[in-house]
């Protein structure tokens, strides 16, 4: 019976041939370069939250110009962790511009519009860019990012003067944006916003009054916000240009506080 | 043709230091019909002379609106002043998309001239074979740019393009320090009796064969229509005509049934 092989256990009949009715895989064929073959842990991850968090931007119009107003604190969760995180920037001689949320987000898109304006600048036409148009690029910006899944995590203040007149934008991760006479962003949307708008319901502004309106905010949010500090930056950009002031502390009074028992 | 072995592409150069293959590319500019711009304190104006291919045929368009504030007339081959103008009305557009406002000028013409240059460093490509002239207003007032095939552009006062242009050269040079200060019906007069100085004394501009667009501050680039044409060429009825003879420096007079030909077989205008 050994003629006919082993019976029991024969050998394959079929060798490095396709399983039946499937194709042949050639050894380098293009088609092995195809999806299924690539490992599976090809993706790209994206920042889902942010780390390094900022708090509010408060900005008001007045008759000729804008203000801007953000505290330096970098905060790590509820850890406060950084205390000189300056995030109100000039732009340009017109231009300020005032952001909250991701501090590492705010720095990058801060050095691509450095060197959009040294570009600019390099150009030598004696155009510069104009607030309105710097609001509508980080509309642009911003939404192409989140359309990616992948947004910057800010919110964005443009203060500026455009054609002789103040501007003030707003744009957010998502790109939605808007224009106003006064912008508050994170808590300060809540908790100055209905403060400014007090103020300026009984007339226009001059310069003093929106600083000190703005320093009020400050001192009202540094009370309320617990991711806030007392250290903050003002900025003012009028027809005459801008100009940030030094990191400037509020004086804090807790004093006033006396119903707070801590037990 | 004056045939000669430096001219093989447009890397070559001649001995003399000359770039053969961009000089030719000069003279296709020379073979479209004359065009003018010129501008006062406020408004830049572009006219242009449409030719008809034939008896037949619709007068070929010039003056290729670019956005509200820029609009651009052509001389030489029509095909690459369309692909110029598709390209300068895309960056326009995405300027505006991005920046919420229009394209300054001069940044464009820089573009524009970026674009135009390559070709004249390439062995397999060839420089456009078309001038603009470029009206705009912008922030900075009123525009008038000339690109030439070999890439170079100009800002200019006032500027003609085309054949026989030189008589239209010679108007507005001598007219010149009139144009500032005067107003859009006398700066349309001025460049419509430059653009007649190109005319044979046989032919006269009238609504079919003259194209104006204006540009100034609130008054979006318009191409004028019928109605406005006629009422600016009744500036200039009648007045008498100066340089009726061509002192051209279009091509050698003994090659001017030459172009007859070439139109046919690539549209130029």
């Amino acid at each position: 019976m050994a003629f006919m092989g082993d019976t029991l256990s024969p050998a394959p009949l079929w060798h490095n041939g396709p399983t039946p009715g499937a194709f042949y895989n050639f050894p380098a064929n293009s088609s092995n370069l195809g999806p299924a073959s690539r490992p599976l842990q090809d993706f790209r991850a994206h920042s889902a939250s942010p780390i390094t968090t900022t708090t509010s931007v408060i900005a008001v119009k007045f008759d000729k110009g804008c203000v801007i107003a953000a505290d330096t604190l970098g905060s790590y969760g509820s850890l406060a962790r950084f205390r000189d995180c300056p995030r109100v920037m000039k732009v340009n001689d017109l231009i300020m511009l005032g952001s909250g949320g991701d501090y590492a987000d705010f720095q990058y898109l801060r050095d691509i519009i450095e060197q959009k304006i040294i570009d600019e600048q390099c150009l030598g036409d004696g155009l510069n860019l104009k607030p309105r148009s710097l609001h509508c690029w980080l509309t642009r910006v911003l939404y192409n990012k989140r359309s990616k899944m992948d947004p910057l995590w800010n919110n964005y203040v443009v203060a500026g003067i455009q054609d002789g007149e103040p501007f003030l934008g707003a744009v957010d991760k998502l790109g939605t944006a808007y224009e106003d006479a006064a912008i508050a962003t994170g808590l300060g949307a809540y908790m100055a916003t209905p403060l400014i708008r007090d103020a300026t319901e009984k007339g226009p502004l001059d310069e003093e009054s929106a600083k000190a309106l703005v320093r009020k905010c400050m001192e009202v949010l540094f009370y309320r916000d617990a991711r806030s500090f007392p250290r903050y930056q003002l900025g003012v950009v009028t027809a005459a240009g801008v100009t940030i002031d030094d990191t400037v502390e509020l004086k804090h009074d807790w004093s006033l506080a006396h119903m707070i028992k801590m037990k | 043709m004056f045939r000669n072995q430096y001219d093989s592409d447009v890397t070559v150069w001649s001995p003399q230091g000359r770039l053969h293959q961009v000089e030719y590319a000069m003279e296709a500019v020379k073979l479209g019909s004359a065009t003018v711009a010129l501008k006062n304190k406020q408004f830049a104006v572009l006219i242009a002379l449409k030719r008809a291919v034939s008896e037949l045929s619709a007068y070929q368009k010039k003056i290729i609106p670019i956005d509200d504030h820029i609009g651009i007339s052509m001389s030489g081959l029509t095909a690459d002043a369309r692909m110029l103008s598709r390209y300068m009305r895309t960056e326009c557009l995405n300027y505006r998309y991005a920046h919420d406002a229009p394209m300054p000028v001069g940044r464009l013409i820089g573009m524009v001239g970026n674009k135009m240059q390559i070709c004249t460093q390439r062995y397999d490509k060839r420089p456009l074979g078309v001038g603009l002239l470029v009206a705009g207003y912008d922030d900075q007032g009123p525009h008038i740019y000339q690109t030439c095939p070999s890439a170079n552009f100009f800002d200019c006062r006032a500027m003609a393009i085309g054949a026989r242009s030189q008589s239209a050269r010679t108007y507005l040079e001598k007219h010149l320090t009139s144009f500032h200060d005067c107003d859009l019906q006398d700066l349309v007069a001025h460049g419509l009796r430059a653009l007649r100085d190109t005319l044979p004394n046989e032919v006269d501009l009238n609504t079919k064969n003259v194209s104006i667009a204006i540009v100034g501050p609130k008054t979006p680039l318009r191409v004028a229509d019928e109605a406005e044409l006629s009422r600016f060429l009744a500036l200039v009825e009648g007045e008498e005509r100066r340089g009726g003879t061509a002192t051209g420096d279009a091509a050698p007079s003994g090659e001017e049934p030459q172009p007859q030909v070439r139109i046919v077989i690539i549209n130029i205008n």
